[in-house]
């Protein structure tokens, strides 16, 4: 465990927690950013480079930005959201409840596992040829969901549109 | 601790608050923002045992968290294109109101 680790793991909290409890939606979005970040340049601290960029390219650049347009599109980014839900202490107490089970199971479970490893090689090179040799069904099959993902998604948002005319 | 265990600490944190936020806000986008949260504490649970584990020169691990990203990314569009087809019918995407199916 590094300064580098420490460092990322903080930004990440940080922003993952900020996002979950601030009042404005548009600051949630914000700190999610933050936190997706961290979160990426903690996987290519951990030697996945191209896992970092793709969560960079995928969810900063794509997931919080739909997040903000749906934001704007609904008018939610005023703090008008009445905050006396019944759930609030039963849904924290719940997942607190969950952290502790899962922070008990790891300490008492990871005892046996090397402290640490040798730096695992990862390249783009290597993904590639995995990729094309195989794991070329999978890659199929998420290039098909994807296309039906992206199809589906427009004819749910623009629904209205064609029953109007 | 070692660094195993720290990263999987990080990423039960990470899901922890994810569940908190989809239980507690009352906001049908944080709400999908949450459960995009514990996805993400998964992704970070693959790149940990595959970095620390035992084969990491097969690429379980990393593969498995690129297909995962490409299907959070598809779930994210459904869902927030659902949203705004919600928001259009009902005029709200507070929670709390949207009970006409209530029993």
């Amino acid at each position: 465990m590094t300064i580098t680790f420490l460092f990322l793991a903080a930004i990440t909290i940080i922003g993952t927690a900020a996002a979950m409890t601030l009042r404005n939606l548009v600051h949630c979005v914000l700190s999610l950013t933050l936190g997706l970040v961290g979160l990426a340049l903690l996987y290519i601290d951990l030697g996945a480079q191209f896992v970092g960029f793709t969560q960079v390219l995928v969810y900063v650049g794509a997931v919080a930005i739909l997040a903000v347009f749906a934001i704007m599109m609904t008018r939610s980014a005023e703090p008008s959201e009445n905050t006396s839900s019944p759930f609030r202490v039963s849904g924290a107490l719940i997942a607190l409840a969950v952290f502790a089970v899962l922070a008990w199971a790891i300490f008492s479970g990871t005892n046996f596992l090397p402290t640490s490893a040798p730096q695992p090689e990862a390249s783009v090179n290597q993904i590639g040829i995995a990729l094309m040799h195989q794991y070329v069904l999978p890659l199929e099959v998420i290039g098909v969901l994807l296309t039906a993902a992206l199809v589906g998604a427009a004819v749910i948002a623009m629904d209205e549109v064609r029953r109007a005319r | 601790m070692s660094p195993l265990s720290a990263c999987l600490l990080l990423s039960s944190f990470l899901f922890s608050i994810g569940l908190a936020g989809a239980l507690t806000r009352r906001n049908a986008i944080l709400v999908l923002i949450g459960i995009e949260l514990m996805l993400n504490a998964a992704n970070l649970n693959f790149i940990a045992f595959w970095r620390y584990g035992a084969n990491p020169s097969a690429l379980t691990g990393v593969m498995f968290t690129i297909f995962s990203i490409s299907v959070a990314a598809a779930e994210a569009a459904v869902g927030l294109s659902i949203i705004l087809a919600v928001y259009r019918h009902s005029k709200t995407i507070n929670l709390d109101q949207m009970n006409s199916m209530k029993g």
